[in-house]
């Protein structure tokens, strides 16, 4: 078996049964990265020499029976964490040259449990954008092509793209990503893996370069949902240096993914049937339904009244929260610095912000300065602050009538690198399914559950309680033993 | 309601993002067209509801935390500099700020 065919969980295993190393791991997923990333662009950053020596360190710790809940696995990290001593570039060029002295809580936490870090994937700049094409570093390419259209690229999905393409075409076990309005689960759907963005509070954002600190949640992306769970525990935990963090236990979530839905009610959202949504994600949906009734769950319909207006009121509240994030890079600190002769402390700030922040970051900086500017602020981010409250409520009230609710990830499935791009409103709307859990901050959880028509992959949604991401796991497990979705991408490492 | 280029101009100005004259009249017409699509938001019935502020799950800010008021870092100007893109001695460089 080659080393990039394992699950996350089998590599774990073989690893345990000494039938690989993590020096043997790391060197087949090196060897993919080397062949396949000139073509995908998911990796930024590849950091070889020092994954080969962690490798080697682990191999040691195991050795010496001193094995970490991830000893050895390879894994990708999303270029948005700060990892000490590697360059981090949040996909822009602001940042250009920016080596963290620090690391980030999460990639801390993954380096004390053994993981082994390949390098650093590419993302939206800023996490800003649902296909990976705003980075500086340039687009992703989904590993996955229509049938019959092989030669249409097409996106990855974002934020989190270079983080599902890579997972996706086997470079990395897994690897970390973040979510603020959708950026693990829709690229997660777009690339046939899962993904989860737990209840907000449940992973620390610190060391995570920040986009809008009220809905931003790290998670896992990975082959399979028992994958994302044991990332998850790894990544997840208190943490003084994040106020938002949740100071509570982290459960044992892999143990959750073989709890069975038998009795559990499954709500079924009316208002997220669309005009306009394909047949087919339709079908999918009902076809989820059926699988977790089949395993003795109970479907229920639902309403969450307030569902049209969270992506105006995301849109809102995110570019409100990033225009104030984002007023630290002004070319003094670290990153860029653009001057013409004569500057004076403002032009310097002028001139490094516009050549600094590519189209998206800079149109939505420009909304978020807006919406919070005298006169405008009650009109606008107090309003959005009142239906966010409403869209919690939603949820607070559907929570009476069932235990988690199933729905589609996605509103279609991956489109082409130049579709989409002339309207930023038609973008937006790729988040209509998932947005609402990070405005409530619940958790929930993207799994491959079939293929359309062009042999694309759809993902299903579970979206949990607050802190239930067991119950998400439970849900997503079943979805994912009954679909039994063994489609791989055409461009992947154990390909021809 | 629709912004003018003064307004634009305005904008980009509080944003501190340099703004060209030639890209006035395509980024006045992108941020109508987001700010027309968020107008909806007016239509909903707002009244008597508290406001959402942070993005936790659980209703009320009691809980959150306070920390101590301690000193837990600090001492380290070298790291601090690392990344800085103009630098004197222990401190930031800039451009004249005060004649």
């Amino acid at each position: 078996m080659r080393g990039t065919d394992h699950t996350l969980k089998g590599a774990l295993d073989a690893l345990a049964a000494g039938e690989t190393t993590s020096v043997a791991l790391t060197e087949a997923h090196l060897e993919a990265i080397a062949r396949l990333n000139p073509r995908l662009n998911a990796f930024i950053t590849v950091t070889g020499e020092q994954a080969l020596q962690a490798a080697r360190a682990s191999d040691a710790r195991r050795a010496a029976g001193q094995a970490g809940p991830l000893e050895g696995v390879p894994l990708a990290i999303k270029d948005l964490f700060c990892t000490a001593g590697v360059q981090t570039t949040a996909g822009s060029r602001i940042l250009g040259g920016y080596v963290p002295p620090y690391e980030s809580t999460v990639t801390a936490n993954l380096l004390r449990d053994g993981a082994v870090f390949l390098g650093k994937v590419n993302l939206d700049e800023f996490a800003m954008g649902s296909s990976n094409t705003t980075s500086a570093s340039g687009p992703v390419e989904n590993p996955w092509s229509r049938a019959n259209d092989p030669d249409t690229r097409l996106v990855p999905g974002g934020s989190s793209g270079g983080s599902a393409a890579a997972v996706a075409a086997r470079l990395a076990l897994g690897a970390t990503a973040t979510d603020t309005g959708g950026s693990i689960r829709q690229p997660a759907a777009f690339c046939g893996i899962a993904g989860i963005k737990p209840t907000y509070g449940r992973c620390s954002r610190f060391g995570i370069v920040a986009f809008a600190s009220s809905l931003d949640q790290a998670g896992p992306v990975a082959r399979t949902v028992e994958d994302c769970a044991i990332l998850l525990k790894s990544m997840a935990g208190f943490d003084a240096k994040d106020a938002t963090s949740a100071d509570l236990p982290v459960p044992d979530f892999a143990a959750a993914t073989r709890r069975s839905v038998k009795g559990l009610r499954i709500g079924v959202p009316r208002e997220y049937r669309l005009d306009g949504t394909p047949p087919e994600i339709e079908a999918l949906w009902q076809q989820g339904l059926a699988w977790l009734r089949d395993q003795g769950a109970e479907t229920v319909e639902i309403s969450l009244p307030h569902t049209e207006y969270a992506l105006p009121t995301y849109y809102i509240v995110a570019p409100a929260e990033a225009s104030s994030n984002l007023a630290r890079y002004d070319g003094v600190r670290f990153g860029l610095r653009e001057t013409a002769p004569g500057s004076d402390l403002r032009d310097l700030y002028e001139r490094t912000r516009a050549a600094g922040f590519g189209a998206e970051v800079r149109r939505r900086i420009m909304i978020g300065t807006y919406v919070l500017s005298a006169g405008y602020y009650d009109a606008y981010y107090l309003k959005a602050q009142k239906v966010r409250a409403l869209i919690r409520r939603d949820f607070e009230q559907a929570w009476a009538r069932c235990d988690a609710i199933v729905t589609p990830a996605t509103p279609s499935a991956a489109f082409g690198m130049d579709e989409k791009q002339d309207d930023p409103v038609k973008m937006y709307l790729n988040d209509v399914f998932t947005v609402t859990a990070n405005l409530a901050g619940l958790p929930g959880l993207a799994v491959p559950a079939g293929l359309d028509a062009q042999g694309l992959p759809l993902g299903l949604q579970v979206i949990g309680k607050a802190f239930d991401e067991e119950t998400c796991f439970a849900v997503g497990a079943a979805i994912e033993r009954a679909a039994n979705f063994t489609a791989l991408p055409g461009l992947r490492a154990d390909a021809a | 309601m629709s912004l003018d280029a003064a307004t634009v101009r305005r904008i980009a100005s509080l944003a501190r993002i340099r703004l060209e004259e030639e890209e006035v009249a395509r980024m006045q017409a992108e941020l109508n067209g987001i700010l027309g699509w968020i107008e909806q938001l007016q239509a909903v019935d707002t009244a008597g509801v508290e406001p959402m502020a942070g993005g936790s799950p659980v209703q009320s800010s009691a809980g959150m935390r306070m920390r101590e008021d301690a000193v837990t870092d600090g001492g380290i100007a070298e790291a601090v500099l690392a990344n800085a893109p103009d630098r004197m001695g222990e401190y930031f460089g800039v451009p004249k700020v005060v004649e």
